[in-house]
């Protein structure tokens, strides 16, 4: 039997095809950038985009003598994630040399954890979206955690003149150090089985739960992106029946939701290829192709690796005592998922109304609007209709920006929208008040009264219009009298004009019905 | 000899020697009476540095500009009468193992020969802060690895008591330098014996204080686990100064010890002994241990000047001391091997690029190949073996265990006598070149000093005379628990006064004028 022999585009085998005979087994290694302001055993700053090599210090940058300090936030963070995906908190672990020579990594080993994780033994339930026409029911599948471990970043590598970015055919490597030493936790599961054809979706279902769980905990900003949160795949195919694993392999550079789910379904055609034809998978690191779809062969990986690990004798234990661990968990958010339930039931969305908010990343902003007073319905009208719509060109250039970033707050959504149900502001005010929120002229009251916007409620004034446009406009008046009641608008057009605007339309058309006697 | 506290030199001559042979508590007392100015005191020793150390090549590099800088600076503010540290103006010679912010540091090796450190040690920044002129930098050997200083890149240095042997290791140059009057007070560096092992060889005294009491932020890593910086001077007073400017907690070495340093210096006055219970390690001394007989003799006049002072003196045992040097041969590389992977020419440090177009790992290996001695490459393989899959229980595991075993045979030692002693190296200085083919005997010199490392415990080498068979000085170990270093300063503080009233002056004192060689 041979290995893979061909240099060409690698063979794979329909996705259905395989079910039939393959089970399929995952392992996911989420890397995690912590978001403390400062580095893992160092005072550096981590802001993202920094000029390259001008966050670092003779620590992070392994200059000779210098030594490693433990940022006890970041201890704190990984206790909360360890205690979020529910593991048990070692009561006493170290770091660990992880040994090997690379250029970005400045004192060519790795500070990190290895056989004494600071989490252990936990699970996160995770609930696949049903299928379209397919299932009634999203399906649920617990995945289990082996471990949650501290270490450090690495530096980061750009290898210029070659073609495809990497180290093969590059003329020079450039290495950016401000990453060196970033806190970073690897959260590990265990093998995933029984998943069958959902695989691919119970990756990608897992890495968006994990990834709204870290958000909610509010210690990481978690863009695949740029990186705060990379995935890397273990895939392997196992004959249906079978009880030991396949031969697997490690796909890197998985960088959006999308790709986690897309990676695995690869791998698992590709699998199925070379299984079927009786060949054996190389046990190796692949590289995920976000644009082509497919992985390519990385550096081969065996278990035989040997990084020669030993406890971190610069490094004084990690002890964190229970009554540490109690506080902490006190400090946990609610698991986003079961939040999300809560919040749809008490404000009466329905499903696609919910999604469509939690895709927006509006959740937590409706939540603070209804708090000050909204109802649900008005602050979801705001957040999703009008502030969204603004959102898209707020920019500098007409570009994008958050919701967030807009300048309004909730506070402003509820007491416009407290404006619009007393009958002060009509819809149309209401967004000419917004245009004077969002240029800075204050909160609404203050934008409408120096704007001078407020709908007539004197009957008097609207009286006196009404009994002008009348007698202006006999013609019309002999139409509705005779029967023709969708004329009213065009009077109710004029009403408005006169009133400039500031006029309840509905009552306008009240009172020119009153007026002539008919019924509405 | 003379009177003590006028070491009017013997044979000396030249004007610089009344001030270099001074002590340092001599020099501080003069230079806080005005008697004498900082720059004169710095002058005096770079003249002799000047005069003699090409001879002796204790020092790799010397910073007189620096140096007088910080003293005209001391004696300015000293006339502005500005409260100044007890040392300020003293002069001070420090390892090349500790990063000086701007000054070369090599840690003795090729690899860093080009290598500026952008910070200051811990230590260097405290001695900065006690305003103590640097003078320069001392020889060791290459990355501390050796007992003997021939293993520096930069040649040996040479023993002031006879210019064709060694003035013991790593910190030859650092005990060379004290015993030469080339500086009253120097900084070493003690992984297994590196500050106590040259004290005993050159008649002087050096102390490693208990791991974590003096930062090792900043100095070039051996072993993290085992490393630790203290004091070298000719006088136990002296070196409990410096050891009071270096000691105390810094946030920088996780491993610092967060707790008040022990008044050494008040310890240093200790004259009796009485009720004080002495042990002497079976296991590290007497002739059948292989200590040579001028050594065990003068241990044992020792002994009976702690009778003397009121000690008594009991015999202990600690059985696992016969497993020390092995479990140290193997924490030592495997630690060392991981802290030297980082020279790798990528950012710092010597680099050779191999013909063609090499790739980093071609680069790191001829770099490697070219930067690093013999001794150092033997340690990071022996290291790396030592830490490999499969070795790792058997080797680097099992060493642990003989080092907690070891631990527990100082606590059962010290339920029984407040201290330890031993001869603090089997034989004299040995001749430049013996040792250097049969790597196992130059590794027995540290027998009797490595356990102190393995435990954390302290320990000081204070001279005990010279042997008869070849008039070279011998050294006494003083070992106490952890977070005692006081003890170790009364007792040698004692010890010496005592054996000063017997052979008529410090010990130091019998060594020859250095002859210059051309």
């Amino acid at each position: 039997m041979s290995t893979r022999t061909s240099a060409g585009p690698d063979r794979t085998v329909p996705y259905d095809d395989l079910l039939t005979r393959y089970e399929p087994v995952l392992g996911l290694e989420v890397h995690v950038e912590l978001g403390t302001a400062t580095k893992m055993f160092c005072g550096c700053a981590t802001g993202f985009g920094a000029e390259p090599n001008t966050q670092t210090c003779p620590v992070c940058l392994g200059l000779p003598g210098a030594l490693p300090v433990v940022n006890r936030t970041a201890v704190e963070s990984a206790i909360r994630i360890g205690l979020a995906l529910n593991c048990g908190i070692a009561e006493w672990c170290r770091f660990a040399r992880k040994n090997y020579f690379y250029p970005d990594m400045p004192k060519n080993f790795q500070t990190s954890q290895y056989d004494e994780p600071i989490a252990v033994d936990g699970w996160l339930d995770v609930e696949v979206p049903p299928r379209e026409g397919v299932d009634e029911e999203p399906f649920t599948y617990r995945v289990e955690i082996e471990r949650a471990h501290m270490e450090e970043d690495t530096g980061k590598s750009t290898h210029v003149g070659g073609s495809t970015g990497r180290i093969h055919g590059a003329s020079h490597s450039l290495v950016d150090y401000n990453r060196a030493g970033i806190p970073l936790i690897e959260i590990v599961t265990k093998p995933l089985t029984g998943a069958g054809e959902r695989a691919p979706e119970v990756a990608r279902a897992y890495v968006g739960a994990l990834r709204d769980l870290l958000r909610a905990l509010d210690v990481s900003d978690v863009k695949m992106e740029q990186g705060s949160l990379r995935c890397d795949a273990n895939v392997s195919l196992m004959p249906t029946g079978a009880e030991r694993f396949g031969t697997r392999t490690e796909t890197k550079n998985v960088n959006s939701l999308r790709s986690v789910e897309r990676a695995v379904r690869y791998e698992m055609t590709r699998h199925a290829a070379v299984l079927d034809a009786g060949e054996s998978i190389l046990q190796e690191t692949r590289h995920w192709h976000e644009d082509t779809g497919i992985t390519t062969s990385g550096r081969p990986k065996s278990d035989a690796d040997d990084y020669r690990y030993f406890p971190e004798p610069d490094l004084v234990p990690v002890a964190p005592t229970r009554e540490d661990v109690e506080r902490l968990r006190a400090t946990l958010p609610e698991n986003p998922a079961e939040r999300r339930r809560r919040l749809q039931e008490e404000w009466g969305y329905s499903d696609l109304e919910m999604r469509d908010v939690v895709n927006a990343g509006a959740v937590e902003v409706i939540e603070a609007t209804v708090a000050v007073g909204a109802s649900p319905a008005a602050a979801r009208k705001w957040w999703m209709g009008e502030l969204a719509r603004r959102a898209k060109t707020a920019g500098e250039d007409g570009s994008a920006v958050g919701l967030l970033d807009l300048g309004v707050t909730p506070a402003h959504v509820a007491e416009l929208d407290d404006l619009v149900t007393s009958g002060r502001l009509n819809d149309s005010m209401a967004r000419q008040t917004l245009d004077g929120v969002l240029a800075g002229e204050g909160s609404p009251t203050e934008v409408a009264d120096a704007r001078g916007l407020e709908l007539v409620q004197d009957d008097g004034a609207l009286q006196a219009a009404v009994d002008e446009v009348l007698a202006e406009n006999p013609d019309v008046v002999e139409k509705i009298r005779g029967g023709k009641v969708q004329a009213v608008g065009a009077l109710i057009g004029q009403v408005m004009k006169k009133m400039r605007g500031q006029a309840d339309a509905g009552r306008a058309r009240q009172l020119i019905l009153d007026t002539l006697g008919v019924q509405g | 000899m003379s009177d003590p506290t006028t070491h009017a030199a013997s044979g000396a001559g030249a004007a610089d020697a009344d001030l270099t042979r001074l002590t340092a508590v001599e020099m501080a007392d003069r230079l806080a009476a005005g008697a004498l100015t900082s720059v004169e005191l710095t002058q005096a020793h770079l003249d002799r540095i000047e005069r003699i150390d090409p001879t002796l090549n204790a020092f790799l590099l010397v910073d007189a500009e620096g140096a007088l800088a910080t003293a005209r600076e001391v004696d300015a503010a000293r006339a502005a009468g500005e409260q100044l540290p007890r040392l300020a103006g003293v002069p001070v010679a420090v390892k090349d193992i500790a990063c000086t912010q701007g000054l070369t540091t090599t840690a003795g090796s090729r690899m860093l020969e080009d290598f500026v450190p952008p910070y200051d040690a811990t230590v260097v920044a405290r001695i900065r802060q006690a305003r103590m002129p640097i003078l320069g930098k001392t020889n060791m050997d290459e990355f501390a690895m050796g007992s003997s200083t021939e293993h520096s890149a930069f040649g040996p240095t040479r023993n002031p008591w006879d210019l064709d042997r060694i003035p013991g290791g790593s910190g030859g140059g650092s005990s060379a330098a004290v015993a030469a009057y080339l500086a009253p007070l120097a900084i070493g560096s003690d992984t297994g014996g590196s500050i106590r092992q040259p004290a005993a060889v050159t008649g002087t005294v050096g102390t490693k204080p208990t791991y974590g009491a003096v930062s090792r932020y900043g100095i070039i890593a051996l072993a993290s686990s085992l490393d630790q910086i203290g004091p070298c001077a000719r006088t136990v007073a002296d070196a409990a100064l410096l050891h009071e400017v270096i000691a105390g907690h810094d946030p920088m070495d996780s491993t610092s010890v967060d707790a008040p340093v022990p008044d050494v210096v008040g310890a240093a006055g200790t004259t009796d002994l009485s009720g004080l219970r002495v042990g002497v390690v079976r296991e590290i001394s007497g002739s059948d241990q292989g200590f040579q007989p001028g050594v065990q003799a003068r241990f044992d006049e020792a002994l009976d000047a702690l009778r003397d002072l009121g000690a008594e003196i009991t015999e202990v045992s600690c059985p696992h001391f016969a497993y020390a040097m092995a479990a140290y041969y193997l924490i030592l590389p495997s630690e060392a091997s991981s802290n030297l992977a980082r020279y790798d020419a990528m950012r710092y440090g010597r680099r050779v690029t191999p013909d063609g177009s090499p790739s980093a790992e071609q680069v790191m290996g001829a770099s490697r190949d070219a930067g690093f001695g013999d001794e150092v490459k033997r340690r990071i393989i022996l290291g790396t073996y030592a830490l490999s899959s499969g070795y790792y229980d058997a080797y680097y595991g099992q060493a642990q265990k003989v080092r907690t075993l070891i631990a527990r045979d100082f606590e059962a030692a010290f339920e029984q006598v407040d201290v330890l002693v031993s001869p603090t190296a089997p034989t004299t200085a040995f001749r430049i070149g013996d040792k250097t083919e049969d790597p196992m005997a130059m590794y027995l010199n540290d027998i009797a000093t490595i356990p102190a490392n393995l435990a954390g415990v302290p320990g000081m080498s204070v001279p005990s005379g010279t042997a008869d068979e070849d008039g070279l000085p011998a050294g006494l170990q003083i070992l106490a628990p952890a977070m005692q270093d006081q003890r170790l300063y009364a007792v040698g503080a004692a010890l010496e006064a005592r054996l000063r009233e017997r052979q008529g002056g410090y010990v130091i004192e019998q060594a020859p004028e250095i002859e210059v060689r051309a």
